[in-house]
């Protein structure tokens, strides 16, 4: 079953055009890459999705109900979440506040916040920092941060915006164990990436956008060796 | 201990009327008590949800003029104007917020000022129902001693500050803070912005209009420029909130209390009285500057600027 639909999507910001006739589909339970070079409409992509952008052309669905058009916390409330590529903490909060925050999206009561916040932090290995203001925490915990307030609106589809960018070796293993961990709760998860070791060893399919289109789709394997996208990546082979 | 901190402080203010204060001492009690209730009022939408206003007199106004036409045109009395005013005004934050909520930042500062001035020259020319600029006078006063206006305004006050305590542990408050601190990411997480600014903005609105319909009861005289006074009612509140403590629960109170205590003492000195406005720039500037949280906020820093260093470590 394809739990998000993109069809046909363009996004045009006066006569430039961010993303041209894309189209994909995203199955139940799978990890989904989405990378391209600087300016690719990557993030344009998922601000379409979430629906910070209507798109221009096309249409987007989630669960077979259209959500292109809706706003952001309505698409939110039917089950996507996402982080940020420049992270938005609620600067002057706490972690555990953070948390509670978006926790309070599908319960009404502060206990039950209370009890689905502890066990997100927990879960993103951030409980030594529950009452650390966000302000002052590290990039690497600010990411983590980000994916947590994700998680606490208990989300079908996360789409995550380079969550693992400025991470140091041991913080990127941890965070792709976390990744590991959303996906194994049947979490359906979008990933933009540049680290390439680790869009191609977690991810179920890729799709690669260059200049907002679509050149390529398919397994991490294939995608490393499909022409167009070395080309994207490295510029045209030169002949003799 | 802190815990009981509302109840001890709110014993104590029920206990100074019985003490056999001066008339004097009284009026200034009610007007910090008042003032306190403004600025908890405003600080729910200014301070926790981060949407600064400039125009708490347009509810302020409204609130104390519900209670003036009730009193000139139906004759009924002006208390009535209390409980009326959270209708009216409700209907008020809702119109104007539908407007002034679609703006961000400096934007919507500007907006609310415009709306508080709009509203003072709309009620100057409105003279059939608000009487102009000759303003609305209550014949006959309710009490002539002021202890009952004490108890009425000190149970506004407390009802106020309990209201804005429980909403601040609620949901509510969770999501007011969220959208202070990034109104993007709030909406992202699921967060209907224009929702929950509409909320704090007739939730704030309303409070305001009881503290102004209170205004009209207590002072028997109101005029536009009274009512909406850009400087004496928008300013000062944000002022109080400012000097006490953005976004905390006290600020508003002790914000109030220096503030109309500070205004009293200068007016009362010879040579300097007419410029109370002046020396409160000055105050407000060095607060910003050196306490940006406020007194209550700051209250560590306060004591040690003080030189209270030793005793506090």
């Amino acid at each position: 079953m394809s739990m998000l639909q993109v069809k046909g999507v363009s996004m045009f910001f006066g006569g430039l055009a961010a993303i041209s006739d894309v189209s994909f589909d995203i199955k139940t339970g799978e990890i989904v890459g989405l990378i391209g070079p600087n300016g690719a409409g990557k993030t344009t992509m998922f601000n379409v999705v979430n629906g910070f952008y209507h798109p221009s052309k096309g249409e987007v669905f989630f669960m077979d109900k259209k959500i292109s058009g809706l706003k952001p916390h309505q698409i939110c409330k039917l089950g996507i979440a996402r982080t940020f590529q420049v992270v938005k903490p609620l600067q002057r909060m706490s972690v555990f506040d953070n948390v509670m925050a978006s926790a309070f999206l599908r319960v009404k009561t502060r206990a039950q916040a209370v009890e689905i916040s502890h066990e997100t932090i927990n879960f993103t290995g951030l409980h030594d920092d529950t009452d650390v203001i966000s302000k002052s925490l590290p990039l690497g915990k600010r990411k983590k941060l980000e994916i947590a307030r994700a998680l606490a609106t208990q989300p079908e589809l996360l789409l995550l915006d380079e969550s693992f960018a400025g991470l140091n070796p041991s913080e990127l293993d941890e965070s792709i164990e976390i990744i590991r961990k959303i996906k194994a709760r049947g979490i359906t998860i979008m990933i933009i990436e540049h680290h390439m070791k680790v869009i191609m060893s977690i991810s179920d399919s890729i799709v690669v956008l260059n200049y907002g289109e679509k050149i390529a789709e398919g397994a991490p394997h294939e995608i490393g060796h499909n022409p167009l996208v070395v080309e994207a990546y490295l510029g045209e082979a030169q002949s003799a | 201990m802190k815990k009981f901190a509302p109840f001890i402080i709110l014993t104590i203010l029920a206990v100074i009327p019985l003490t056999g204060l001066s008339t004097y001492m009284l009026h200034i009690l009610i007007l910090v008590i008042m003032w306190s209730a403004i600025g908890m009022s405003w600080n729910l939408l200014g301070g926790y949800c981060g949407q600064v206003s400039f125009g708490h007199a347009a509810y302020f106004g409204v609130g104390a003029y519900t209670a003036g036409i009730l009193y000139s045109k139906l004759g009924l009395s002006p208390w009535w104007g209390v409980p009326l005013s959270i209708v009216v005004v409700s209907v008020f934050s809702l119109v104007l917020g539908f407007i002034v909520l679609r703006l961000r930042g400096p934007f919507f500062a500007l907006a609310t000022l415009a709306s508080g001035e709009v509203m003072r020259i709309t009620t100057e020319n409105l003279v059939d129902l608000t009487g102009g600029a000759m303003g609305i006078l209550i014949q006959k006063r309710t009490w002539v001693d002021k202890t009952w206006y004490f108890y009425i305004i000190l149970l506004i006050a407390a009802s106020t500050f309990i209201l804005v305590r429980k909403l601040m542990e609620s949901k509510l408050g969770y999501y007011f803070v969220a959208i202070r601190e990034d109104q993007d990411a709030a909406e992202s997480l699921g967060i209907n912005t224009t929702l929950y600014k509409t909320l704090a903005l007739c939730i704030s609105g309303v409070l305001t209009g009881i503290a102004g319909a209170f205004y009209t009861n207590y002072m028997g005289y109101i005029d536009p420029h009274v009512a909406f006074a850009l400087h004496d009612i928008s300013i000062i509140t944000i002022m109080i909130v400012m000097v006490g403590g953005v976004a905390t629960y006290w600020g508003p109170f002790v914000g109030a209390l220096i503030m109309v205590l500070l205004a009293e003492v200068i007016r009362s000195m010879p040579g300097l009285g007419t410029a109370h406005q002046t020396l409160f720039g000055v105050l407000l500037i060095v607060i910003i500057i050196f306490l940006p949280n406020g007194i209550v906020g700051d209250y560590k820093k306060l004591k040690r600027l003080l030189g209270f260093r030793r005793a506090s470590t």
